[in-house]
């Protein structure tokens, strides 16, 4: 399947962060490009869902749902700051 | 295709290219999760529009076996970057690429809705003229309002207009120029967006002024 | 899973239990209508006729002349070249797979280098192997059960050689764990005293992943 966008993870953000996430500001840790959440490339299908940057494909954030616990890895921004 | 209306009691409201997460639970636990874009404006009834997937596990239920009365747990609204709101005063383009239809046409209806005049001009690939979604809704002249379609793959006899894949040119041919502040919307599968996207920064529209949404190939996610 | 500043939201790595009092669907049964021969269907899985493709990240494109293929043994290394790697002795297999994302796919062709004829070349003491990627995809397992004709590195699906989105040109099959295992876009196999978790194992994905004892997560 084609990758998606971070429109794709709105409701998955929004249920971890407790708020709309999708015009928060990803910084990538890798290389340091800054774009809003939606833009970034997501990848739904895999046995997790992986979040990569647009500019240098470095994974941003990895989610998994290990036996309905979400978890979620967001080590690979060096910023996340929403507006709401 | 089929339209469906929820009634949601305390519905917060939402705004025009916002979406919903549906989830299907069977007997046994199993569950499946979709996003639809809902297809109607803020103020009507929330509405999404799904199309059936032959090999599709969620649309065949939602268009074939989902009955008036029946529950559904859904999670929305959903979304902020790609939205609409009449107080935006930019000239509109909005690119669709098949079902990447559905949330442009509940802005189109925002607009319609909130007296809006912003010109807009709408540009919609789709394979076939059957396939197109809204064609009577969309066909109806409109004050300000510009429909472009290009048929990708088949075209009636008698057809006129554009016979192919947007590409720089059309593209070109159709957008506001960039130096008329427009905001775009382009939302439809991913190969389709990318192309739109990039095409329009070439032209000029500034990147912040292009907004995204991409569905899966099979025009849902 | 401490990311290293997070502005407003002011917190770490979250973890968000879903407890949920959820109600049926009346009338929903989702994709499984064939269980198949049960016997050949592990717990919790449907048979599909698909090939389902799914990724982590873009379709790497190695030029076969590029690629090569390696086996790690400490500050040894045995490489093949893609020629290299053709001459070797290949077979023809039929075998079942099954995906963690629970659809199992009978009857797969496949042809590919038997992972023992690979470590032959190789003198070792090793227990594990971490097995690496393009696009920096790893994967561990033990040691056996890569050998004794459990594992292969396969070129070629359904006579065909292997498509890029499916792994190509060449992944590594090991059918008898989930087919997160079977790595795609394999570029060699790390030779390892001790376990170390590999990409999704490192997420919270078993270490071993035996589908017929459904270990799909750590402490299954």
């Amino acid at each position: 399947m084609e990758a998606l966008d971070g429109n794709a993870i709105g409701g998955l953000l929004h249920e971890v962060f407790g708020a709309e996430m999708t015009t928060a500001m990803g910084v990538c840790a890798d290389c340091g490009a800054a774009g809003p959440v939606a833009e970034l490339v997501v990848y739904l299908q895999a046995p997790g869902t992986i979040v990569r940057c647009r500019s240098c494909s470095s994974i941003l954030m990895v989610m998994v749902d290990v036996r309905g616990t979400r978890c979620i890895d967001l080590r690979g921004l060096a910023e996340l700051e929403s507006d709401s | 295709m089929r339209t469906i209306v929820f009634d949601i009691p305390a519905w917060p409201g939402h705004r025009a290219g916002q979406h919903l997460d549906v989830r299907l639970t069977a007997e046994d636990g199993y569950r499946a999760e979709r996003e639809y874009s809902i297809a109607s404006a803020p103020g009507e009834p929330v509405a999404i529009t799904v199309e059936r997937l032959d090999d599709g596990e969620v649309s065949p239920y939602l268009t074939e076996e989902l009955r008036q009365g029946d529950e559904i747990e859904l999670r929305g609204p959903i979304g902020g970057y790609f939205v609409w709101d009449p107080e935006d005063e930019s000239p509109l383009l909005l690119v669709a690429g098949g079902s990447g239809i559905v949330p442009l046409r509940a802005m189109l209806r925002h607009r319609r809705g909130s007296g809006s005049e912003v010109p807009v001009r709408l540009l919609y690939s789709s394979r076939t003229l059957a396939e197109v979604i809204y064609r009577a809704e969309l066909d109806e002249p409109v004050d300000g309002v510009e429909v472009v379609y290009t048929l990708t793959r088949e075209q009636p006899p008698d057809w006129s207009g554009y016979a192919r894949r947007v590409d720089d040119e059309l593209l070109g041919e159709v957008a506001w120029p960039a130096g008329e502040g427009a905001l775009a919307f382009v939302c439809g599968p991913t190969s389709f967006v990318e192309t739109v996207a990039s095409g329009l920064v070439e032209l000029g529209y500034p990147p912040p002024r292009v907004k995204t949404e991409r569905f899966g190939a099979t025009g849902g996610r | 899973m401490i990311p290293t500043t997070l502005t407003s939201a002011g917190r770490t790595s979250s973890r968000v239990t879903s407890s949920s009092v959820s109600f049926v669907s009346r009338g929903f049964r989702g994709r499984r209508d064939t269980e198949g021969d049960l016997t050949r269907v592990p717990p919790g899985q449907h048979v599909t006729e698909d090939f389902p493709v799914l990724s982590a990240g873009p379709t790497p494109h190695t030029p076969l002349d590029e690629w090569t293929f390696s086996i790690v043994n400490g500050d040894e290394r045995e490489t093949w070249t893609w020629d290299e790697f053709r001459a070797l002795p290949s077979e023809t297999v039929t075998v079942d797979i099954h995906c963690v994302t629970r659809w199992s796919k009978l009857d797969t062709t496949w042809e590919g280098v038997s992972i023992d004829t690979l470590l032959e070349q190789v003198e070792h003491e090793a227990a594990y192997v971490l097995a690496f990627c393009d696009g920096g995809y790893t994967t561990n397992l033990p040691l056996e059960d890569v050998s004794d004709g459990k594992a292969w590195v396969a070129f070629a699906y359904d006579g065909e050689p292997l498509d890029p989105e499916h792994g190509g040109p060449a992944r590594l099959l090991v059918p008898h764990l989930y087919f997160w295992k079977s790595a795609k876009w394999v570029r060699g196999l790390m030779l390892r005293d001790t376990d170390e978790p590999g990409f999704w194992e490192t997420y919270g994905y078993h270490s071993y992943g035996d589908p017929w004892r459904e270990q799909r997560y750590a402490g299954d």
